[in-house]
Parts: structure tokens; sequence; C-alpha cells
């Protein structure tokens, strides 16, 4: 899922400090589930917010709601009422939902309460590490389930380049594995080390402006002739 | 003929070859290059032109080997896959190619937070096979990467590659160079090899696949300066493997002697790394040490370098 984290207090109240309603909206989809964006982290920013306003003599007045997902439509039409008594909202959603409010309620200012760091995994409670850059062509199939798009850093496609330390690291050190090196010896360990003889040609990346899909089995309802 | 450059020329009449290294100054004084050129000068068949190593901005490796072109000194202009996307790749190769240079080493690069622009956005659009891949498409089949309009000109472009045999996973090091063969590669420059076993076992695999038939084998050569470089290339610098008895060997060399026994460690790697079988040169990387170089390609007795 997308994994998220909050902005610095002090930099959210500097963007909201000059409206009085003041809507913090959670979302009860990924940042939610990595403890960035549900109720209890809403209720807290809130509190602190609130706090904030107080110590710099500020007349604020903040309000708290959870959608169930904040980039779908439907559930962004729940705050529709709490909206036209908001100055601002404040987004605990992904960029995505964020990005989203912001265009179903045009006319009120949205400020991003998190930043959105990446599709990853729970290594632990509160523990989350990378997976996926959504490039739109998965190889991981060929590559032993390790995307060396995402976990080499470099993107090499054909490694590992010549940077891989004696104990299987990156060159960058840090605790990062060498993707190249992982992913040999997993096909190795399951007897397919003759993928790591694959040339995979240059990637068509899909980079121009965002990218829309139709879900398989809907083309009907959006293709139109 | 591929280029037609002295390099390939060297290789193909069956001289053993050698190669040095020139890195562009972090800034426009021009007077660095021509010194770092005249040192290397009739002591090399031609000379690498580093592209911005270690992610530290440099003066542009196609503009110095240009330079080098026009003081009769001939360039082996590296290019590295972190900083342009295909479209630049491809301009600054024909670009290159117009500018008089032969010779292009297809790199990966080292990651950008390295250098002194850690906050870079990396490119790596394509990746080193790519780029070789790419590279032939356009000298052999006059197209550029996607397109099957036939571009006007010839590329005449020797085209190298890195392969580090000390890294991990050992086993696959024989088989990569081997892709990046079949991908396109004329020649390819090792990374400084100070473990003979190491590299005669690599060179094993090599010829085991074929590989030294179909590519020119440069080994690449690092005199140390001193024990505190022997040590931080050891122990800090992913994928060079400095066996104890050199690092032992430098640790003892009396004070101020450490270039000393250093060059002498040096000629002595040459001389048992060139007996290998399929090696078919030395690339000798002296780090701000060009004014190592000569004396290192005399005393290994390849002076005078061959004329083709």
């Amino acid at each position: 899922m997308v994994k998220a984290t909050r902005k610095p207090l002090q930099a959210i109240f500097d963007t909201v400090k000059a409206y009085q309603r003041v809507l913090v909206v959670g979302c009860g989809g990924c940042t939610s589930v990595c403890l960035a964006g549900g109720q209890r982290e809403v209720l807290d920013l809130a509190d602190e917010l609130t706090q904030c306003a107080r110590t710099a003599h500020v007349l604020q007045q903040y309000s708290t709601f959870v959608t169930e997902r904040q980039c779908n439509p439907e559930f962004l039409a729940d705050i529709e009422d709490r909206v036209k008594n908001a100055d601002c909202l404040i987004s605990m959603a992904c960029g995505a939902g964020a990005g989203y409010m912001a265009d179903v309620y045009p006319s009120v200012p949205v400020f991003p309460g998190l930043d959105t760091m990446f599709i990853g995994v729970d290594l632990d409670v509160g523990l989350y590490e990378e997976r996926c850059r959504s490039c739109g062509q998965c190889v991981i199939g060929d590559t032993g389930g390790i995307c060396p798009v995402t976990r080499c850093s470099k993107g090499v496609l054909n490694g590992p380049c010549g940077g891989t330390g004696d104990d299987g690291t990156c060159e960058l050190g840090e605790g990062i594995h060498c993707a190249w090196h992982d992913i040999y010896e997993r096909l190795k360990a399951q007897g397919r080390l003759a993928n790591m003889m694959i040339v995979r040609p240059p990637m068509e990346w899909v980079d121009k402006g965002p990218r829309k899909m139709i879900q398989r089995g809907y083309e009907g309802r959006y293709k139109k002739d | 003929m591929k280029s037609g450059s002295n390099l390939e020329k060297v290789l193909s009449a069956g001289h053993f070859a050698v190669t040095a290294e020139l890195g562009p100054p972090a800034g426009t004084d021009l007077e660095v290059v021509r010194k770092k050129a005249e040192l290397l000068r009739g002591a090399v068949d031609a000379v690498n032109v580093t592209d911005n190593q270690t992610a530290v901005v440099r003066m542009s490796s196609v503009a110095v080997s240009a330079l080098l072109v026009q003081t009769g000194l001939e360039p082996v202009m590296q290019m590295v896959c972190r900083d342009r996307n295909r479209i630049a790749m491809q301009s600054d190769i024909l670009g290159a190619s117009a500018l008089g240079i032969r010779n292009l080493t297809c790199l990966t690069g080292d990651h950008q937070s390295f250098g002194n622009q850690g906050g870079a956005k990396k490119v790596f659009d394509i990746d080193s096979v790519q780029l070789v891949a790419m590279v032939k498409r356009i000298r052999d089949e006059k197209k550029l990467l996607g397109s099957d309009e036939e571009i006007a000109g010839t590329l005449p472009m020797y085209i190298g590659v890195a392969a580090n045999p000390c890294a991990k996973p050992y086993e696959f090091r024989a088989l990569r160079l081997a892709k990046k063969v079949e991908a396109g590669a004329d020649y390819v420059q090792t990374q400084c090899i100070y473990d003979v076993k190491m590299f005669s076992e690599f060179m094993k695999a090599v010829r085991d696949l074929g590989v030294d038939k179909k590519c020119r084998i440069l080994v690449g050569i690092t005199p140390l300066k001193s024990a505190g470089m022997t040590r931080y290339m050891a122990e800090n610098v992913p994928g060079i493997v400095i066996p104890e008895e050199i690092i032992k060997r430098m640790n003892d060399a009396p004070k101020g002697k450490g270039a000393e026994v250093g060059t002498a460690i040096c000629l002595e790697l040459i001389e048992q790394l060139r007996a290998i079988e399929g090696v078919a040169g030395i690339h000798i990387m002296a780090i701000e040490w060009e004014q190592k170089v000569r004396e290192i390609v005399e005393k290994a007795n390849l002076l005078p370098r061959p004329t083709v």
C-alpha cells in the first residue's frame, strides 16, 4: 500500500494559520493503515494545531473527519456539508487523495498534512520499505520477485553493476541490499539462473501527464465508439 | 575496422594495448587538461576521459575528448547512464562522432549521492548493456533506438564497457561480460585488479565462454601511492579486492617510500596479469597521478607504443 508520513507540525501550522475554520480530513485507506492519516492521527494533529494556535495567539477552530477513502468521489461527497463550513482543509491522505479532494472541492484551499513516501510493505509495526515504483511494466516474474526498478539504487535492468560489496550490499552501503545480488541468489535457489541471461530492452516509460487506465471488464462503460 | 581508432588498430594488429585515464578539471582551466595530456602523450594508445566520475561535476567528457582530438591525443570518451536520458545520450554520441571521437566506453555510473550534487534526480533511463546495444545499432544499422528510419552519415565508434571481476556475485561476472559482448562490446576495461588468482579464475570463465575471442580485454591497473590509500581502497571501495600480502607490503614500506613500493607492486601485477591468456592490454587508472603513467609503461617494457 501507499506509505506516508506527517509533515513537521510547524510547517503544517504555518500553511493554515491564516484560516479561521480548519477541517482536518483523514483517510480510512492506506494512510490509516500506515498510521499516518487515520482517526487517531487526525485527532492528534487537530489537538496539536489547536495548541499551536493558542501559543501563537491565533483564533482558530479545528474540526475533524475521516473519510472512508479520499481517492473516491462517493466517499468525498460525505464531507460536503463540513467543507461548506471550513475556510481550508488539511488532507491526511496520500498525495492522490489530497489532490482529488482539492479537485472535488475546488473553491476551498487544500493543504497536505502528509508527505507521500512510496508504495511499500510493512516490515513490522510502523516500519515500512518501498517495493514498487509503479512503472507499469512489472518484470518481477523474471527476477525472482525482486524489483530491479525499485530496489536497485540505479534501476539497472540488466544488472548487477560493478558496485556490489563483498557482503552483497549496494555501493551506497546504508544497509541497502544489492537488488541484483539478491535476484541472483533467489534465482539460484529456485533453479532459475538462466533468467540472469535475459537481456532486457529499454523500458517504454509512460511519462506524459497523469497515467490513466480502465480496469479489465469496464471497457464498455468508458470507451466510446 | 569498426571505427578506425588507434586503439582498435593497435588491438587488431595484435599489439598489447595501453590506455590510461584523464580526469577533466572541476572548472574551466584548460591548462590542467593540457598538462595531463602531455604527461600521457606517447606513453599510451588512447586516453579515457571520465564522465563526472564519482558524481562530482567536472568539465564534460565530450568537450575534453574533443580537446584531446584537437591536440592529436586519442580519447576514449566515457559515458555514464546516470545523468542523461536516451535522447541526450544519442545526441551526444552523434556529436562526439562529429568531433572526431572514435572510442566510447559505456558505463552505469557511480550513484549521484557520492558526489557534490546529492539532491540530483537520477536518470538511468537506460542501463549500460542497453547503451552498448544502442550505440551498436546506430553504428551498424544506422538506426536510432526505437526507430526504423535510417540516419544519414556513419558512426565509426569502437564500443567499450567495464567489468568488475572481483564484485559479487563472482560466478556471474564473466556471464555479465558475455551479455555486454553479446550486446555489442568490442573491448572491456576492467576495474583495477590486485588479486591475480581471482582475476585468473574470472579469465578462465571468460575463455570458457569464448568471450576473449569476441572482445579485447584490458586489465585495470591502479598504482598504489601509500598505505593509507591501500587501506582506504580495500575497506571502502566496493568490488575492489586487495590481497593481505599487498596491504602488508604497503604497510611495511619505509616512510616516504610508499609510492616506490606501490610502483614495484604495480609492475609485478602487470607482468603477472599480461601473462594470462586472453589479456589484450592494460588500462592504467592512476588517480590524479598522471605523471606516474609514463614511468610505469616504460618500466613494464611497453615503450615505445606501436604506430599502426
